[in-house]
């Protein structure tokens, strides 16, 4: 797949020059850098959005207003209901807590009323219907809530925010194609002269396309696996320093396996796609000759 | 071409006999390598450069093509290197009509052609011994199918020990030779010179004739667009194309080889 990359020194003599010269490797470095990162965000909100969804599907509350002395009937007729699979009743400790961080001392005050809430895991197929109204009607004052509905709009912009990730990648390998082209007509004007003699003497179009397609490959190889790198190592910072955090809200790590491998991968196929769009410009330019 | 071949395509006028023994009767139409069929050539929209050209090269012909500055000598050696297409009229060469060849197929048609243009164009950043090499490589060959022609080649123009110089560090006589060692070291059927003694001195130019004269010898057909009259004068075996306001003047081909008024002029 790469064996185009391969040149006989005679080749390489003839579009001289560094494997670093010009500003070609350096934008697609940067251009690399920047998918790289925004495309680590996007394929990490994708898989929070996944995880956090995948934990609430099934998961809802019973909340009692006036509090804990319906709580333990409650708890009973869920437990006793078919489909649950898991019934936990928060404790006032619990609940005093995550009241604390919102209101700070006065969360933790003996005097607030607190209601009752206790957590429900139902079996996919469980009917949730009839269990909330069955426990509406036998526990008066108790609210069936799922926790897909009130975590519904997060959700929804976490996944659009994961698909914004993905439009500007897009964008980002549009805008590297552009840059590539524009590289390649400048390399072309660069060695028009050369071009011309070695159309003169038979060259085919396809001799001189390689020529200019192996030097864009391996400005593109370069460059982007700079980026990658540099990416990469500022991923690894944010998520060294915050992955408690992320991984404790989402439940699980924010890039699989699959996700790094796809991100190792961009420079890769930067490289096949900047190797194409180089050769389609090319041969295009030398098709307006005779 | 060889003077015995001169005398018979001077005597048969564009029929050269089949050997060297026969009779005047036995003179056979020449294999022709190039043929115009009412061409005319223009740029863009502007006024027709060439128009009407109609004539024949013959193979292993050498042929000097002259005529007054602009009057399209250039344009007609574009047509016959390729480097243009007719805006009218039909080219046959190497025995293919050129208006039904694809696009794709002129790189095979140019392998089979020389070309020293007049500026040279050889590629600065390249040794002297990649510059000949070049049309080997773009044939497909490499290795020691290169080495041992080109370092002959080079020899053979008097370049062997500046094979590692790069063309700005040559002189004008150096880089001449060296262009012309890269048009022929393929072999080309067809050679085609633009003003190939423009730059050189006259010592030099005796040498490049000399050079051309031996390859028309090996076969090869030799064109040469010049102004040098004592070139012409030098090669009593060549026939002579001129053009004038871009029209043949003399399409035969065949005439005073050179004229008498060119000799007379060359002194």
């Amino acid at each position: 797949m790469i064996g185009f990359l391969a040149a006989t020194p005679a080749e390489r003599r003839l579009i001289p020059g560094g494997r670093l010269e010009g500003p070609t490797p350096y934008v697609i470095a940067i251009m690399m850098f920047v998918m790289v990162v925004i495309g680590a965000a996007g394929l990490a909100l994708a898989s929070s959005a996944r995880l956090v969804a995948a934990g609430v599907d099934n998961r809802y509350s019973v909340e009692i207003a006036d509090g804990a002395a319906k709580a333990a009937r409650a708890q009973a007729l869920l437990a006793a209901s078919p489909g649950v699979t898991a019934v936990r009743a928060v404790s006032e400790d619990e609940m005093r807590r995550i009241l604390q961080r919102w209101l700070g001392p006065t969360g933790a005050a003996a005097d607030l009323p607190l209601p009752a809430i206790i957590d429900v895991d139902l079996s996919a197929d469980a009917p949730v219907a009839r269990i909330a109204a069955d426990i509406e009607r036998q526990v008066p004052g108790a609210r069936f809530v799922a926790h897909k509905d009130s975590l519904g709009p997060v959700l929804g912009a976490v996944r659009a925010l994961g698909w914004l990730a993905l439009t500007l990648v897009v964008l980002i390998a549009l805008a590297t194609a552009a840059a590539v082209v524009l590289a390649a007509r400048g390399t072309l004007d660069t060695h028009r002269s050369t071009i011309e003699v070695m159309h003169g003497i038979g060259a085919t179009d396809d001799q001189v396309a390689r020529l200019f397609q192996r030097k864009i490959a391996l400005d593109a190889l370069t460059g982007g696996t700079a980026g990658a790198v540099a990416a990469g190592v500022v991923l690894l910072l944010i998520a060294g320093g915050g992955s408690t955090w992320l991984a404790d809200l989402t439940g699980g790590p924010l890039l699989s396996p699959r996700d790094i491998l796809l991100l190792a991968l961009l420079p890769l196929i930067g490289t096949i796609l900047a190797t194409v769009v180089a050769r389609m410009a090319v041969l295009k330019a030398l098709r307006a000759s005779l | 071409m060889s003077p015995p071949l001169a005398r018979q395509a001077s005597l048969c006028q564009g029929w050269q006999w089949e050997d060297g023994v026969r009779p005047r009767e036995g003179c056979v139409k020449l294999s022709t390598i190039v043929e115009f069929d009412r061409v005319g050539l223009r740029y863009g929209t502007g006024a027709e450069v060439l128009r009407d050209l109609d004539f024949q090269l013959a193979r292993g012909g050498f042929y000097f093509l002259t005529g007054p500055s602009g009057a399209g000598k250039t344009s007609l050696l574009k047509l016959l290197y390729l480097a243009q297409r007719p805006t009218r009229g039909r080219i046959r060469l190497f025995d293919e009509e050129l208006a039904d060849a694809e696009r794709t197929a002129m790189p095979a048609f140019r392998r089979r052609i020389g070309v020293i243009y007049q500026d040279f164009r050889l590629i600065r950043h390249l040794s002297a011994f990649d510059n000949v090499a070049l049309p080997l490589r773009i044939a497909g060959h490499d290795g020691v199918e290169v080495e041992g022609p080109v370092r002959e080649m080079l020899a053979w123009v008097g370049l062997a020990d500046r094979a590692s110089a790069r063309p700005p560090t040559l002189s004008g006589g150096e880089q001449q030779r060296l262009a012309i060692a890269r048009a022929v070291i393929a072999r080309p059927e067809l050679l085609v010179a633009d003003e190939p003694t423009g730059n050189v001195d006259a010592e030099m130019a005796r040498r490049i004739l000399h050079l051309l004269t031996a390859l028309n010898r090996l076969g090869t057909t030799i064109v040469v667009a010049t102004h040098d009259l004592s070139l012409i004068a030098a090669t009593p075996e060549a026939h002579m194309l001129r053009l004038d306001n871009g029209a043949m003047v003399d399409p035969t081909g065949s005439l005073k080889n050179p004229p008498r008024s060119l000799k007379e002029q060359a002194g």
